[in-house]
């Protein structure tokens, strides 16, 4: 049901056309930041409002749309985004990663391998991977523009002496097609090697900071490193409680007051899915 | 012999006001030279001129390129003068903190200047970290500590290892020791001397303490008002003064 009150997809066609350019311009030079004017959601910006801005601009009456935050189809911000779209735009949805045409995400990409025709919507916090050493927006725009990026590696030397390896785990920075460093928002290093070569197209939306970018598919991406200390897409290792998985990204879940845990996929769909085709973990009822 | 650095008639106003005003010098490999004045008579402004980081209103400011040999570092691309400021260039700031990453380790910020030139070897990196900590006399188990940790002098001496660990060719000093107390003044003059002599550095430095430029420099200009009133090998400048305000310049440090 489209609530009348509203444009198609909530946003109004011309700020739809603006996101739309941003977009064909992160595509045209990808991992390359587009300033965009970011509008108000209705909804707080830790909800993703650029994700939402982004998922928006590219949905179309046929498409079928799923949200996952963490992994997650049923948590309070996937669901909430979900039944946004539903009531705004009347978009069919689903859980099932492979048959939706349009994913947006939160912190994870999906296990399950994405296909020409897919779009890939990330929530970004903060885009600026050179932030961290550089708060001056002036000097990092600079930095970008000359392709100067020793400080990247300063902040993976300041890991690597503080903890015997590069600790960073999360928003691992990776350099686009040669060029670009870019921040694959808080998605686990495990998810890195997902980034690059893919099928489906890729946004990346900022709300807060009014920036859009882009991986076109089949990007090269490379996870920065040292020689003497190489990228590794590290996850826990054990297999899924649940569906036995071993080549899945897992959280840890507390399952009793006693203190008991179990490793399960962090992905709910492929989780879900490999049990009903009958695979189970150790811990499955 | 070309010289590393030809400065010519290099001028730098402030709206109406005069920075500095048609300054003109040639610097050889292997020379120090000082650049005195009281406050305001535009000894920063002619270094940032000459240092890329203000571009003059007039002149040309000839560096001798390991690649290209002389070029105009005023009209070439900003990139090319940023690498610059990489790899041949080291600029020494008067005040650590502007020339340091103070929530970076003391060995991320000597590795940086590594790291911006292409090494990819953590290893690598840290050895050389290591080797420049000990060469101005930081204990290399700080390794890993802030600058904030560091006393004045030492977070000075951290400025310098972190300038000098790519091996540039000429280095800018902006009042280096300024602001800090005169004995440990006098460990920093040392070190820099030995510094400049064993990697056979050429350098600019600007300071208003005369005991500077006797110990560091072989040449000394004299600014006053943004102009140039005075230069010449440093002890014939001090010890024979010519010009009227060189003369109460020195003499005021006489009586200090
Ligand atoms: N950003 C600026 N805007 C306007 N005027 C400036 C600026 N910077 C310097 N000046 C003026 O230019 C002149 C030269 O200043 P400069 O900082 O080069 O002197 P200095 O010799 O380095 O002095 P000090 O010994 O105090 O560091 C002074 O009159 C100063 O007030
Ligand atoms: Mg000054
Ligand atoms: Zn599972």
């Amino acid at each position: 049901m489209t609530d009348q009150a509203y444009n198609f997809a909530y946003l109004d066609e011309q700020t739809k056309r603006m996101i739309r350019h941003a977009i064909l311009k992160g595509l045209a030079i990808p991992g390359y930041q587009v300033p965009f004017a970011s509008r108000e959601m209705p909804m707080p910006y830790g909800w993703g409002t650029g994700g939402v801005q982004v998922s928006a601009a590219v949905l179309t009456p046929d498409d079928r749309f799923k949200v996952i935050d963490q992994g997650a189809d049923d948590t309070t911000n996937a669901v909430s985004i979900r039944s946004f779209f539903e009531r705004t735009a009347g978009v069919a949805t689903t859980t099932a990663t492979a048959e939706a045409t349009v994913i947006q995400t939160r912190h994870r990409i999906p296990e399950v391998p994405l296909s020409e025709g897919q779009i890939l919507v990330y929530q970004v916090p903060i885009p600026e991977p050179l932030r961290f050493l550089e708060p001056r927006e002036s000097e990092t725009r600079k930095m970008h523009s000359l392709e100067e990026y020793g400080l990247m590696h300063v902040k993976l030397y300041e890991d690597i002496s503080r903890h015997g390896h590069i600790a960073t785990s999360y928003a691992y920075p990776v350099k686009v097609e040669g060029r670009y460093v870019m921040d694959p928002s808080p998605i686990p290093k495990f998810d890195n090697p997902k980034l690059g070569d893919c099928a489906a197209i890729q946004l990346f939306g900022a709300g807060r900071e009014q920036r859009i970018y882009a991986l076109p598919p089949y990007s090269k991406v490379v996870s920065l490193d040292f020689e003497d200390h190489p990228f590794e897409a590290s996850k826990a290792d054990h297999p899924c409680g649940l569906c036995g998985s071993v080549d899945s990204y897992l959280d840890e879940v507390i399952t009793d007051d006693a203190g008991g845990r179990m490793f399960v996929c962090s992905d709910t769909d492929y989780c879900e899915t490999r049990q009903a085709q009958g695979h189970r973990g150790k811990d499955a009822a | 012999m070309t010289p590393l650095l030809s400065v010519q008639g290099v001028t730098k106003r402030y709206g109406a006001h005069i920075g500095c005003a048609d300054v003109s010098f040639d610097l050889y490999p292997g020379e120090v030279m000082g650049i005195v004045g009281e406050s305001g008579s535009g000894k920063s402004t002619l270094l940032n001129c000459l240092a890329g980081h203000l571009a003059p209103d007039a002149g040309r400011v000839i560096f001798d390129t390991r690649a290209d040999g002389p070029r105009d570092t005023v009209t070439m691309s900003e990139p090319e003068r940023r690498m610059l400021g990489r790899t041949d260039w080291a600029f020494v700031h008067q005040h650590a903190r502007d020339g340091l990453r103070m929530g970076v380790s003391a060995g991320g910020n000597v590795g940086e200047r590594l790291m911006a030139v292409g090494d990819r070897h953590y290893g690598n990196i840290r050895d050389k970290a290591i080797d420049w900590l000990e060469r101005v006399e930081i204990a290399p188990g700080r390794i890993d500590d802030r600058p904030t940790t560091f006393s004045g002098g030492m977070q000075q001496r951290l400025q310098i290892a972190r300038n000098l660990v790519t091996g540039p060719r000429l280095v800018f000093m902006d009042e280096p020791t300024g602001g800090l107390d005169v004995s440990v003044q006098a460990r920093l003059l040392d070190l820099l001397r030995g510094l400049v002599r064993d990697m056979g550095l050429s350098a600019i430095i600007v300071t208003h303490d005369l005991a500077v430029v006797r110990l560091l420099a072989d040449r000394l200009m004299v600014m006053k008002s943004g102009h140039v009133v005075e230069a010449g090998l440093t002890d014939q400048v001090l010890d024979d003064p010519q010009h009227a305000y060189t003369q109460l310049l020195v003499s005021s440090v006489l009586q200090v």
